[in-house]
This record gives structure tokens, C-alpha cells and sequence, in this order.
């Protein structure tokens, strides 16, 4: 495959009794829209963990852009170009949601000087500018712990994106989000997703989404791909309707 | 803000008169302002979600190297003292900070306290060089190259001190609003998230741990001069508790919390030590149940007007 960004390659990973990974293997062309799929305690979460240095496989290897990252720590991974979203959003709870984004605005820059207020930033207006785009601007100064799981699953991939990765993995960036809401959200993360020439892996649950936003998807099970292909074709496999999807053929 | 910037000149313009009218309280202040400086010190961890019970290992560190130099007559003048003896906690502090900013919490505070314990240890048990229990004097140094007598002398640390405290106050003002300041609340916070934003939780607190060592070598090395004489007592860890006890008396929200709290607790000393001198421990005990029962923000949560927002911890954060 040419312009491979990331190549994870026979990923294993036991927890006591559980094999969460169990040679799970995904190669991730630039610009490419993964949705991943997947029961419940299928090592779709294991597998983000393992690919951003926050848990190490027993065996196995991770690539990004020609480099092994397979034992680097998540905020090496991070600055090489990789952002997260997580399953449970991960905020700096008690402070504004402009702050969320600041600090992670400071660290891309590295704009650790004492003497200036993070909220004066030079290029603050970025931050505001992303909050616009994911029509969150007027939250911009509210408390995040006030806020409801929906828009904080939307901060947490704003934070993200605030790092300007070139691969970004995003852990069900809709579970919080209302049915009626889903597409408008993630037409908006396709839209910036777009825009930047970002590269994106999600996991998601909703085959609806699956079908109108990936343009692969890969089928997780007992901690592998069991199935990948277009969405056309694993929405249509007889084995993943019934075991992923949960209807009959 | 601007009842804070108030509030902030109005303490300011009292402590810089107050010593004018009543001579005899100069020590004393210049004391709480030291104190202040270490609970100043502890504060910055604090909002890491950090607390040291060792901090009076930095406090001691340059009062004894000030202690030395001035007895070795390598320096003799207060203005080189206070710097070098600062610096000389900066320093320890850079050690310590390496190891201990790999722990969190429990294990933090206890480490701090183990270190500041061994070196308490030391300086009883090494007699021949730091004098043991009894500790060493502190020759009066010159002023700016001027040889003053005692109360001048001790006027014009006060304000150098008020001076410098100032100033302390303004930059960990200035560092909490930056985003250093901002990633040291994150490591209370959030830490899984400080790291997926490729910023090292470690280095942030060490940046931290050095600040509140100079803080506190700042404060040790000044009550050198004016207290005349250094003890273990500067090590000890009821010295380190109380740098903790004040910062929370005072209030972590603002910068002048610590020196309230320092303020607050030279007062309750001085005025227990004359009518409760059996009991003033139990004093303090029930003023700090009341400070979190009934204002968590302390002192400076009252007079900021943040009386009842709390700063207690919520819900396992
Ligand atoms: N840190 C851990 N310690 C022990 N077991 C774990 C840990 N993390 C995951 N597991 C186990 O590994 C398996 C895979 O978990 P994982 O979270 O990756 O699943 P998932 O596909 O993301 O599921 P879900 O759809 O519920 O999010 C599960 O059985 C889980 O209980
Ligand atoms: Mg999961």
C-alpha cells in the first residue's frame, strides 16, 4: 500500500486471562477514514492504547511514518503526530474549555514562557476559530464539568485536533452525542478532518455512520481484525451482520 | 480582580507602615513574611494537588549556608547572603526535585518529609560542623556595605523582605496564569491528558518543585539574618507542617494567601504564647477545622469575597 502512515503489525497484549490483543495487524494509508467495529470487549480501545504508547505489546510493532514506536511513551508518539480522543472524554475538568484548548495550543508550540497568560496567547484566536468550527464557541468560556458527555466527547477531539496531528484516533466520537445529532457532528469532523488532510481511525457503533463516513472499515474480534474491506462490503458480510451488527441476513 | 489588586495594596501599605509605629513588631513581621515565602512555595505544589511535608529542608538549607558563609566571613554583606543562600536551595531543590517528582501524592508528601528528616538528623548529629542542637550564630552582616546597628539593621531586612515578597508574589502570580501554571493544575486534573498532549507531567512539577525550593530558601536564608542564630528546629518537620498548616490557613486561591496565613499565625502564636501557653497547639488545631469546615478557600477566600467556594476536593479528583 503506498503512503502507509501507520502500520501496526501482529499486536499481542494479555491482561491475566483476557487476550485483548491478539495479533491484531492495520495498515492506515494517508487520508484514509477507518471506522473500526466491534463487540464490546473486542480490544478496539486495547488497540488506540497500544498504537499511542499508553500500553506496550508483548509482542508486536507499531510504525509511524518509518519510525518504530512501539515502546515510546504516549507524549513522544503525541509530538511525532498522533492525537487521541477517548472513549470517557479525558478534560481538565474544573477549568473553561478555552483553557482545554490553550494548554493543548501551548504545547504544540511549546509556549512555556512564566510571563505570559495563557488566555493571551498570540495565537489564541486559532483556538477560538477550531471551537467555532466545531460549533461549540459559545461554551468557550464555560466550566467543562458543567457541560453534558456530548459536548465533551466534542472538546476532547477538539483538544486533539488543537495538536494538529496528521493521524488522529478517536474512540466512539458519538457515543454521547444524540441520534438526531450525529451526522450534523460528524459531518463537521469530516469537514476540519478534511480541511487539515488529517488522517483518521475511529471506533463507532453506529452502522449508519460507519457506512456514510469510512471509507474502510475493519472488524474486530477476540483483540484482531476478523474482517476488513469497503463499507459496502462488511455492512453486506453475512458473518458481520450477525455477529457485529446483530441482524439477521 | 480589582478587589483583589485592593485588598493586595491595602496589606502591603499596612505591613510597610506598621513596623514605623510599633518598632518592636519588625522581627516578627519579617518572620511571617519568611514563612509566608515557604507556604508561598508550598502553595505552587499545592495546586499541582501535591502537598510536601518536607519543605523545611529548603527553609534550613540556606539559612545554613548563610549561617556558614557569614561565620566563615566569605560573605559578609546581607544582599549577597540572601541570593546565594536562595540559591543554594535552588540547587538541593534541582537534586531532590529529580527523584521525587516521580511520585504523587502520599508518597510524595512522605518522601519529601523523609529527606528534610535525614537531613534534620544531620545537622543534630554532626556537632563538630553545624554546632548540633544548639545550632550556630549568625553574625550581623553589613547592609549595602553599611554596618547598622541592630534596629536599623532589622528595619531594613523587614523591607527588603516586604520588597522581595512582593515581588515573589507578582512572578507565581504571573507563572499560575501561564501555561506552566496551567499544566502544574492539569497534573491534579488530568494526567492521562497532559501526556496525550505530548507535555511531560514530570518536567512541569519539577519546574514547580524548584520554584517552591528557591521560595523557601529565599524565606530560610532571610530568617537567618534577622533571627540571628540557625537550629535543627528550621529542619524539623512541625516547621514543614506548619508551612503546610499556613498556606491552607491563608488560602491557596491568590497569591497573598500564604501571607495571610503567616500573618494569621504569627498572631495566633504570639498572642497564645502569653495566655494559652499549655494548649495553643489545640488553638491552632481548631482554627484549622473551622478554616475547612467553614471557609476552604481560606483567609483569602474570605477577603476575596471566595469565602464559599471550595476548594476541597471534589469527588476523587
Ligand atoms: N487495563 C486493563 N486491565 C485488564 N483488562 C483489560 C484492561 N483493558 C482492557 N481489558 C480487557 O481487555 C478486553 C478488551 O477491552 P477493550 O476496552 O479494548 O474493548 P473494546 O473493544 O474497546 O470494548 P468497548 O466496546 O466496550 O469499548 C476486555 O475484556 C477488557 O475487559
Ligand atoms: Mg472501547
Amino acid at each position: 500500500m503506498s503512503g502507509v502512515i501507520l502500520e501496526a503489525d501482529d499486536l499481542h497484549l494479555r491482561f491475566g486471562g483476557v487476550q485483548a490483543a491478539n495479533g491484531a495487524s492495520l495498515k492506515v494509508a494517508a487520508n484514509e477514514r477507518i471506522a473500526i467495529i466491534g463487540p464490546n470487549g473486542a480490544g478496539k480501545t486495547t488497540f488506540i492504547n497500544l498504537c499511542t504508547g499508553y500500553l506496550k505489546p508483548q509482542s508486536g510493532r507499531v510504525v509511524f511514518n518509518g519510525q518504530d514506536v512501539t515502546r515510546l511513551s504516549p507524549r513522544a508518539i503525541t509530538r511525532l503526530g498522533v492525537g487521541r480522543s477517548f472513549q470517557i472524554p479525558q478534560l481538565f475538568l474544573d477549568n473553561t474549555v478555552i483553557d482545554n484548548l490553550l494548554l493543548a495550543l501551548s504545547a504544540r508550540e511549546g509556549s512555556w514562557s512564566p510571563f505570559t497568560p495563557m488566555l493571551r496567547h498570540p495565537k489564541a484566536e486559532e483556538m477560538w476559530a477550531l471551537l467555532d468550527l466545531v460549533g461549540l464557541k459559545e461554551t468557550g468560556n464555560r466550566i467543562v464539568r458543567e457541560l453534558p458527555e456530548g459536548m465533551r466527547k466534542l472538546i476532547d477531539i477538539a483538544v486533539a485536533l488543537a495538536l494538529e496531528p496528521k493521524l488522529i484516533f478517536m474512540d466512539e466520537p458519538t457515543s454521547g452525542v444524540s441520534s438526531t445529532e450525529k451526522f450534523q457532528v460528524m459531518d463537521t469532523l469530516t469537514r476540519v478532518l478534511d480541511a487539515r488532510a488529517t488522517t483518521a481511525v475511529f471506533v463507532e457503533h453506529d452502522m449508519d455512520v460507519v457506512a456514510r463516513y469510512a471509507n474502510r472499515v475493519a472488524v474486530w474480534a477476540g483483540g484482531r481484525i476478523a474482517h476488513q474491506g469497503t463499507p459496502e462490503e462488511i455492512l453486506n458480510h453475512p458473518e458481520v451482520r450477525e455477529t457485529v451488527i446483530g441482524v439477521g441476513v | 480582580m480589582a478587589r483583589q489588586l485592593v485588598f493586595g495594596a491595602a496589606l502591603i501599605a499596612a505591613l510597610a507602615v506598621f513596623p514605623l509605629f510599633s518598632p518592636w513588631s519588625t522581627v516578627i513581621l519579617t518572620v511571617a513574611l519568611c514563612e509566608g515565602l515557604a507556604a508561598l512555595g508550598i502553595m505552587v505544589l499545592l495546586r499541582a494537588g501535591q502537598v510536601s511535608f518536607g519543605h523545611g529542608l529548603f527553609f534550613s538549607f540556606s539559612a545554613y549556608a548563610v549561617a556558614f558563609m557569614a561565620a566563615a566571613k566569605v560573605g559578609h554583606e546581607a544582599l549577597v547572603l540572601i541570593p546565594v543562600g536562595m540559591a543554594a536551595s535552588g540547587l538541593l531543590a534541582a537534586i531532590v526535585g529529580l527523584f521525587v517528582v516521580r511520585y504523587r501524592a502520599i508518597f510524595f508528601g512522605m518522601l519529601n518529609l523523609a529527606i528534610s528528616m535525614v537531613f534534620f538528623s544531620l545537622l543534630e548529629k554532626l556537632f563538630s560542623i553545624t554546632g548540633g542542637a544548639d545550632g550556630k550564630r549568625v553574625p550581623r552582616p553589613t547592609f549595602a556595605g553599611v554596618e547598622f546597628g541592630r534596629e536599623q539593621f532589622e528595619l531594613a531586612t523587614f523591607y527588603v523582605t516586604l520588597v522581595l515578597c512582593i515581588l515573589a508574589a507578582l512572578f507565581v502570580a504571573r507563572y499560575l496564569l501561564s501555561p506552566g501554571g496551567k499544566a502544574l493544575e492539569a497534573i491534579k486534573s488530568n494526567e492521562t491528558r497532559l501526556e496525550y498532549l505530548g507535555v511531560s507531567p514530570r518536567k512541569v512539577l519539577y519546574g514547580a518543585y524548584l520554584l517552591s525550593g528557591l521560595l523557601a530558601g529565599l524565606g530560610g536564608a532571610i530568617i537567618a539574618l534577622v533571627s540571628g542564630h540557625v537550629t535543627p528546629e528550621l529542619a524539623y518537620w512541625v516547621r514543614s507542617g506548619e508551612f503546610v498548616f499556613i498556606a491552607i490557613l491563608g488560602g491557596i486561591g491568590g497569591v497573598a494567601g500564604p501571607f495571610l496565613g503567616a500573618l494569621m499565625f504569627q498572631i495566633i502564636r504570639g498572642y497564645a504564647a502569653v495566655y494559652a501557653p499549655e494548649t495553643w497547639h489545640a488553638v491552632l488545631g481548631v482554627m484549622l477545622l473551622v478554616i475547612i469546615f467553614f471557609a476552604p478557600a481560606g483567609l483569602y477566600g474570605i477577603v476575596a469575597g471566595k469565602g464559599g467556594k471550595a476548594q476541597r476536593e471534589e469527588g476523587g479528583r
